[in-house]
Parts: structure tokens; sequence; C-alpha cells
């Protein structure tokens, strides 16, 4: 277990100290093999706790182990085509901190204690601040600083929740432990005004490193400007162990008998990031931008399934593992587009299918699927959501999401159909920046592996997404 | 020593309207070094016979090195070598974000005091104190338009968060210590406060060769 995060840390040392850009790409790629394979063979061999309880895999951990570690594979795959495009930047701080933030995000995955988890979501934030700067110019850095004031105070309001927490744990009875197994065993024995209290700071905290509406003012920006393969990682990575916070802290509130609280509070900042998502993606002009907001959607769709708990719980692990891919696909893409026409201005783009001919129909059928078109994986997923909230007679917010999904469908259709047909402008005709195999391959692989998991999903992989519902009372 | 207490807690309510209010980069930055002063003096006041004291001594100490000293020098150091307009330019005025902050600190004392906490034997200003601290610290996020006075703000909310810290050191010190990690944000921002400067440096050097390179 503790090589998915020794590995990375030290690959991130060999990377920070080698004096060659050209050596740097396959030490990235050695760290995402030796992690995907780890991942495998812990999946099969499941691992006893380690350092009194401190780490463990449980079915919510193993799933998004699974996501980030096939995303970043596939990530480190298509860096070998974007790098090599890209000799004019340093890479060895991008290049570093992909490996760091691949190290903290195992570890967020595996960490039983919320203090661990918390520092070890902060030190995502600080390993991703540098790779959105990796274009330095005067945006990127704009990005990045509005990025690290943004997730700073959401970190800071965490904290605060994890200290309120440790409080409600101190009370006769209490655990006086973060250690999640005990106080979910704890239950009823926290105090529970001061649990109440913790979950307000720990959901603001972490719904802003996720990127949920009200909390998501960093989101278009970053995804705007950093690099489409960061897009990649944060909109499938990041964002799924700030998730898996709030699954951790959901835990406890439902043993400590708030889940009523706790629950309705998921349900409106869902629909509220859904909602909010779909005003902003109509005449959306930046295409990164509107991945962006196509993000804040999809957080809230996960929020909202596991706030509805039951079905919709499976349904939102399922969309966890189905999101992260599918965003992979479309940011791979979307940044290929943005190099070959060398802007992301949607007034700009036209016949992005004949310049590209591989990413170009890749990022049409990657917008079907994440809009939920079948027979594409997300399609099941989001159905499975709705069926949960009609289910358990939820029919207000079954109602709204349904009007929300329909709305970003036509909104963000338009814009990826202009994108997509038509004649391309004469100078993009000519570009250097065609597909290859190492830049158009990858999220064509992510495609594939949506299109096969619509159809036939896994017996094993259905199990697992069983039993991570299981743990906040879905199934 | 409960007065002692009193006192410490009402001084950094007492700055927290301070900072609110100053105009002046360099009165704001005094004033949070001030509070990051006065925050090292509270374990030792507060410790109980429950607390090690090498544990006590050992966080006064990092306050005073970090809050106190440590990040205020560094963020002055950075106004000063760089172009950064000193004045605070606020996108709400100094009199009403004072009222709000006032009015923060009122709530928190009403509504958070009477409470039961579920540790016995704790001052009943302490929640309030980081209650309200850790609101003015938002205000001053929100407010400030400059990015020094938003460095600022965040270190209010820092201050804040490590009060309320202070409810577990009896029985969870190593929790309270990971919240010194809230200072590498401070260190990253002083950095990027440097970045911007430098970046402003470059674009107007360029600018400059480019008229150079006219004749």
């Amino acid at each position: 277990m503790l090589l998915l995060v020794a590995a990375p840390l030290l690959l991130a040392a060999v990377a920070f100290a080698a004096p060659w850009s050209r050596l740097r790409p396959p030490v990235l790629l050695a760290g995402a093999l030796v992690h995907f394979g780890t991942v495998a063979w812990l999946w099969a061999a499941p691992p006893a706790p380690a350092f009194g309880g401190w780490l463990a895999i449980d079915a919510a951990g193993q799933l998004v182990l699974l996501l980030v570690s096939t995303l970043f594979l596939v990530c480190a795959v298509y860096a070998q085509g974007y790098l090599a495009r890209r000799r004019d930047r340093d890479n060895r701080a991008f290049v570093g901190g992909l490996l760091v933030l691949l190290a903290a995000i195992s570890a967020v995955a595996m960490a039983q204690h919320l203090g661990l988890l918390w520092v070890a979501i902060e030190i995502t934030t600080l390993a991703t601040a540098p790779l959105i700067y990796f274009n330095q110019n005067e945006l990127a850095l704009e990005a990045a600083w509005k990025y690290l004031v943004v997730c700073s105070v959401g970190i800071a309001m965490a904290l605060l929740g994890t200290f309120l927490l440790a409080l409600a744990s101190a009370g006769p009875g209490g655990p006086r432990s973060l250690l999640l197994a005990d106080l979910v065993a704890a239950g009823p024995g926290l105090a529970r005004p001061w649990v109440r209290f913790a979950y307000v700071f720990l959901l603001a905290g972490y719904g802003t490193k996720m990127g949920l509406a009200p909390f998501h003012a960093w989101k278009p920006d970053v995804y705007g400007e950093a690099p489409g393969l960061l897009g990649a990682l944060l909109s499938g990575g990041v964002t799924s162990v700030a998730f898996l916070g709030i699954i951790r802290v959901l835990q406890v509130c439902l043993a400590a008998g708030e889940g009523g609280f706790a629950r309705q509070a998921l349900v409106a900042l869902g629909l509220l990031s859904i909602g909010l998502a779909a005003v902003f993606l109509i005449r959306q002009r930046d295409l990164k931008r509107m991945l962006a907001y196509s993000s804040v959607e999809h957080m809230g769709i996960l929020v909202l399934g596991v706030g509805l708990g039951g079905a919709a719980a499976t349904g939102a692990f399922l969309h966890l593992l189905y999101n992260g891919l599918t965003k992979g696909a479309l940011f791979l893409t979307a940044g290929n587009i943005h190099r070959a026409f060398g802007t992301k201005d949607i007034d700009k783009l036209r016949g992005a299918a004949r310049v590209l001919p591989v990413s170009g129909p890749v990022f049409l059928a990657a917008f079907l699927a994440i809009t939920g078109s079948p027979p594409f994986a997300p399609f099941f997923s989001e159905f499975a959501i709705l069926d949960g909230a009609v289910q358990a007679g939820a029919w207000g917010p079954a109602a709204a999401y349904l009007v929300g999904l329909a709305v970003i469908f036509v909104g963000m259709g338009a814009t990826v159909l202009r994108v997509v047909q038509g004649v391309p402008p004469e100078e993009a005709r000519s570009t250097a920046m065609g597909d290859t195999l190492l830049t158009a391959g990858p999220p064509l692989a992510l495609l594939a592996a949506i299109l096969a998991l619509g159809l036939w999903v896994p017996a094993p992989l259905r199990t697992l997404v069983g039993a991570a519902a299981a743990l906040v009372g879905g199934g | 020593m409960t007065t002692w207490a009193d006192l410490l807690f009402l001084l950094v309510l007492v700055l927290d309207l301070f900072v609110l209010a100053s105009s002046r980069l360099r009165a704001g930055i005094r004033a949070v070094a001030a509070q990051g002063g006065l925050l090292a003096l509270l374990p030792v006041v507060l410790a109980g016979p429950a607390t090690e004291t090498r544990h006590v001594v050992a966080l006064a100490l990092g306050a005073l090195a970090v809050k106190g000293v440590g990040i205020p020098w560094l963020l002055a150091r950075a106004t000063r070598e760089s172009t950064v307009n000193r004045e605070v330019a606020p996108l709400v005025g100094f009199a009403p974000s004072m009222v709000l902050g006032a009015l923060g600190i009122v709530v928190a004392v009403w509504y958070a005091g009477p409470i039961p906490l579920p540790v016995p034997g704790k001052h009943p200003l302490l929640v309030p104190t980081a209650i309200g601290t850790a609101w003015t610290g938002l205000l001053l996020i929100v407010t400030r338009r400059k990015a020094v006075g938003q460095v600022l703000g965040f270190l209010v909310l820092e201050n804040g968060v490590f009060v309320l810290g202070l409810l577990l050191s009896d029985f969870m010190p190593a929790m309270v210590e990971v919240g010194v990690l809230l200072d590498l944000f401070a260190a990253v921002f002083v950095m990027g406060l440097v970045m911007f400067d430098i970046q402003r440096a470059f674009s107007s050097l360029d600018t400059e060769k480019l008229a150079s390179l006219k004749d």
C-alpha cells in the first residue's frame, strides 16, 4: 500500500533532479505504470489496514484508486506526445508536480483518519498550483492565484470543520479520535450539535475543492488556462478525492444520527450546481470553460445521487468512475483542438473533424456520452440516479434534475456541433499540430472504455460499486 | 489566570476590528503580527494540568516564530520591495466592513458562547473568539481587492482556526500542530506576490525593448 505513495514521490524526486528534460516524460510513464500495476494487484489481493488503521483501502477508496490510476496512465501516455510538442517549456516542475499529485491523491484514497485526509487534500492543492502555471503567461498566473486563494480558504474551512469534529468526539462516551472506524462505531456517542456544526464547515471546505456551486469560482478560470492534460486529471482525479472527503464526513453524520440534515444539504447543493451549470453552458464562448461548467454540473450530479441515497447512491459511485473517464477524453481532445487551431474561442473554431480526423469525432462522441446518450456508460449511471430519485419519492429533485440535463444537452450541443462541423479556416488546415498516435490514441482508448462499460459492466466492478454505496446507506 | 486569558481574547477581537479598519497595508501587517504574538501566549495562559509542558512550549514558540514574526516579516518585505500600491482599496468601505465585522463578533458571542462544550473546563470566550476571528478573515478576503489585502485576510482566518484548535490540545495535540501546515499556504502566497511583481517587471521590460529597437 505504501508503494502507491512512495513510488510516485521517489520518481518525482528523480524528475526534479534529472538535468535533461527529455528524460522526464519516460519517468512520468514509469510512475503511472508502477501505480497502475500496484492498484490492480491490491484489488486482486486486498491488503490489511496499516499504521494502526490510518491507511486502509475500503470499497470507495478502491474505486477512486482505480479511476485515478487509469486516468493517470492514459494521461501519462498522452504527455509523451504533448511534452514532445512543447519542448519550449521547461517540464521539470510539470512532471515532478504531476507525480507528487498522484502520490497525494493515492494518500487521500487510502486515508482512514480525517486529519491525514485533510493533510493529503491540502498537498493536492499545493501540487496543482504550479501545474496550472505551466504556460507561464499572465492569464495562467491569474488562474493559479485564484485557484490558490479560493482553495486555501476552502482548506482552512475544512480544517476548522475537522477540529469541530474532533471536539464532537471528545464528549463523555466519545472515542476522542479522528479515525473513521472509531467515529462511525461511536455513532450516537458523538456530541450532535458539534457534528452538525462540523459538517457545515467540512461540506463548504471540501465542496470548494470539488467545485460545487456556489463554491466553484476557481473552476472555469483554472480549466480554461491549464493544459488539457491537467484539466483531465483535475476533473477526474482531484475532484473525485474531494468527493471522497465528503463521503467520509457523510459516513460519520449518518452514524451520529444527523443523516437527514446532511442529505438535504447535499441534494440542495447538487441541484444548485446543475442549475447554475445549465445557465452558464448556454452560449458559452470558450471551449475549455464550457468543459469546466460541465464539470460543475457532474459534481452536482454526484452529490445529488449520494444525497438521495438508496439506488441513487449506487448510481453516483458508478457515475464517479464514468464521469472521470469521459472528462478525460473530453479534456484531452479539447487540448488537441486548442493546439491545432491556436485558439479556444468558439467563434474561431470550425471544422475540427476535418483538421483532426480522430480528435474531432472523439470530442463529439465524448460530448454525447457526458450528456447521457445511450449506449455510452454515463447514460446508465445518470439513469440510475433518476431511478433512485423516483424510487425515493423525491419527485421535485427528479424533475429539476431532468430539466437541467435537457437544457445542458441542448446548450452544450449547439456549441460542440459548431466546433466539430463545418469548413475549417485556411490557416488551421495546414497546422503542424495534427493528430498523432500519442495525442489522439489516449482519448480514443478512454472513449472505447466508456463504450465498453456502457455495453457490459464486469461483475467485480458491480460488486465494488455496490459495496461503496453501502458505506453511505445505498444499495 | 482567567483574567489574563480574558484580556488576551478581547485583544485578539479588538485587533480583528483594527485590521478591518486600517487603510494602510503597513498598519494591517503590523496588527496581524501582533495578533500572532498574542496567539502565541494563549497556549501558555490556557494550559491546564492535563497538558504536557513540552507541548505547550513547542506550540507557543512555533506560533510566535511563524505567525508573529516569520510570515508578517516576509509579507512586509514583499510589499516594501515591490511596486504594490500601499493603499488597501476595499470593495466595501471601512465603516461598513467594521460594522459587519462587529456584528459577526456579537453574533459569535451570543450564539456560539452558550452551546455546551463536550470538553469541560474551557474558557467561555474561546469559541466566540475563534468564530469571530475566522469571520473577520473571510470578510477581509471577500472585500479586499488587492492581493496583499487578501493574504492578510487569510492570515486572520488562519488565526481563528488556530484558536479553535487550542480546544483539542488536551487530547489531540498532533492535530493542533497539523494546523501549522496552513502556514505553508501563506508562504506560497508571499511567493506568489513576488512572482506577480516579476511578471509585471518583465512585461514592462519587454515594451521598453520594443521601443529601443525602433531606431
